[in-house]
């Protein structure tokens, strides 16, 4: 078959993805770029004016961004322990002898596969109405309140209900970590009577470090990146309170129409992002050098 | 271990797991009760079983046709992602040249950019090609499904990419000396290959495109298009809660997530593992 041939059957596989995608990433990300440097109220009959990096500059004094990005920070951190803690704590309930384990992974996912938006509607319930009845109810008013009219207290609810998402998947990261060690490592251990406690800590666990850099690093990246949830649980309130980084571009850019403003916003979002992902890799691969 | 502790921890894990799901139980009985039954007791099981929040629930989010938009926009979506990715992943594998690697590089790479970052450009865009070309990408459900590709392209050609790799090339060279085209050794001998694959890329692209509620939000404005996200949304937001309806219409949004997870649920536990791993 000749060369041109060949060109042919290439574009013919390749081409129809490659236009839909750039489309829809490629250009889009380097017309959102271009946007950043400009100041525009997202009107196509009211002018944009070139501001270089001014947009970036106004970010560092920004003190409600400064705000949501350390919201943003307390809310990952908090739910990186969370739903790795579950996560693991499911997983080994799950590999153990016992008959209902396949009953409980099953129930364990679950959440996963609801969409964020309606988990955050279901748990608003939950959070809000049905705690201040069992609160009457119990008269242990002290934890069971309206969680979402405050300020703390709302956020706490936001790190449960993604956590409660979150822990089925990264049981089954975990999981496959578990099952990948070795039977007989196990047995020998124990034949020499090492007991369950020193079985995890100095079996398990060194061989888990695999898993736990993937789902810690997942949670991470998911964490940062959350909006559904957010949005059907708190909408960012009580005053501000929750309004973690993803909802305040979203709010920045079609709330207050800053369209240059809020794409700057984004971009340094996007920085971010990138950033712990990379560092992700790095370490992933790292560590699958040293395993 | 005796006969009575076995059965206790057996006992313990079966509850435990359960106990996980209490929001879901609580969601669920809290759909059939009327106001009064409600706020005198949110934990306990309904007294009464009726099933007029369905009934308004479904009629105020106009459930039927957002359940019809969703499948429509789920499986078209799906069906072009797991077609145009497999192909093209196929072609960068084996055409293993410069052009092949910056286009998988390129893929990867964008892998990175959160949605927040290409949204607002992204109607920007679609906005301007359907003034000059007049191509309906805005407020349609065409429009939706192209983006939706777009977007979950990355991931499925990079599993495809992964996978097409350890099948080793001799099959299809004898199949291309006996004269057969590129199609025909991709659709007859490759692509059935894929199919552990393809059963991931279609499980994580369901729950995505099913479960996604920005993108939908942001692109499609007429009432009629809206998917279970967008009418849920809506659901919430225009009505005074009654938190009886809501939990209704919340129960029926996640009914079809149920039953697909009862049908698929080994591959999509499996499904879900290889795509996180990866």
């Amino acid at each position: 078959m000749n060369k041109h041939h060949n060109k042919f059957w290439y574009l013919l596989f390749t081409l129809p993805l490659i236009i839909i995608f750039a489309t829809v990433v490629l250009i889009p990300f380097f017309i959102g770029l271009f946007y950043s440097f400009f100041e525009w109220d997202g009107f196509s009959n009211n002018p944009m004016v070139y501001v270089g990096i001014d947009n970036y500059i106004a970010l560092l004094d920004d003190g409600r961004f400064g705000q949501s990005a350390w919201l943003t920070l307390k809310f990952t951190i908090m739910s990186l322990i969370l739903v790795n803690v579950l996560g693991l704590g499911f997983a080994l309930l799950v590999t153990s002898a016992l008959k209902s384990t396949n009953f409980a992974r099953t129930m364990f996912f679950m959440p996963n596969l609801i969409g964020g938006l309606i988990l955050g509607y279901i748990w608003q319930f939950i959070f809000s109405d049905a705690f201040r009845i069992i609160g009457d109810l119990t008269g242990n008013e002290r934890i069971f309140f309206n969680w979402l009219n405050d300020t703390d207290f709302a956020m706490y609810a936001l790190v449960i209900v993604f956590s409660w998402q979150m822990a089925g998947y990264m049981m089954i990261i975990y999981i496959a970590g578990i099952q990948s060690i070795p039977g007989e490592v196990m047995e020998s251990a124990q034949i020499d009577g090492a007991n369950y406690w020193q079985r995890f800590k100095n079996i398990v666990f060194p061989l888990l470090m695999p898993a736990l850099t993937i789902s810690l690093f997942l949670t991470l990246s998911f964490g940062f990146k959350i909006y559904d949830t957010n949005l059907s649980l708190t909408g960012g309130g009580p005053a501000l309170s929750t309004e973690l980084l993803a909802m305040q571009i979203y709010n920045e850019i079609f709330g207050y129409n800053n369209y240059g403003y809020g794409q700057a916003k984004a971009i340094v979002f996007f920085i971010v992002i990138a950033t712990i992902t990379l560092t992700q890799v790095y370490v992933t691969k790292k560590r699958e050098v040293e395993m | 271990m005796s006969f009575f502790k076995r059965y206790l921890k057996e006992f313990m894990l079966a509850f435990g797991s359960l106990l996980f799901l209490s929001p879901i139980y609580i969601m669920f009985v809290n759909s059939f009760k009327d106001r009064s039954q409600l706020y005198e007791n949110v934990l306990a099981l309904p007294e009464t079983l009726t099933f007029e929040h369905y009934i308004r629930a479904m009629d105020r989010m106009n459930f039927g046709l957002a359940f019809f938009n969703s499948m429509v926009i789920t499986v078209i979506s799906v069906f072009f992602i797991v077609i145009l990715s497999s192909m093209t992943a196929w072609m960068l594998v084996r055409k293993d040249n410069v052009w092949s690697r910056i286009i998988f590089m390129t893929l990867i790479a964008t892998m990175l950019i959160p949605f927040q970052t290409i949204m607002m450009p992204l109607l920007q865009l679609m906005d301007q090609i359907m003034q000059t070309t007049g191509i309906p990408m805005l407020n349609t459900r065409g429009g939706l499904i192209f983006m939706h590709i777009g977007f979950n392209a990355s991931l499925a050609v990079f599993l495809y990419h992964g996978f097409i790799k350890s099948i080793p090339i001799s099959l299809e060279e004898s199949a291309e000396i006996d004269g057969a085209n590129k199609l025909t050794v991709f659709w007859k001998i490759i692509f059935p290959i894929l199919k552990p694959i393809t059963v991931t890329v279609i499980i994580l692209n369901v729950i995505q495109i099913w479960n996604d509620y920005l993108l939908p939000s942001l692109v499609l404005t007429d009432k009629d298009l809206r998917t279970i996200p967008l009418a849920t949304f809506y659901f919430f937001g225009e009505f005074t809660i009654q938190w009886n309806q809501a939990m209704a219409g919340l129960v029926l949004t996640i009914i079809p997530v149920v039953i697909f997870y009862v049908f698929a649920q080994k591959h999509i536990i499996r499904g879900i593992g290889e795509g996180a791993v990866k």
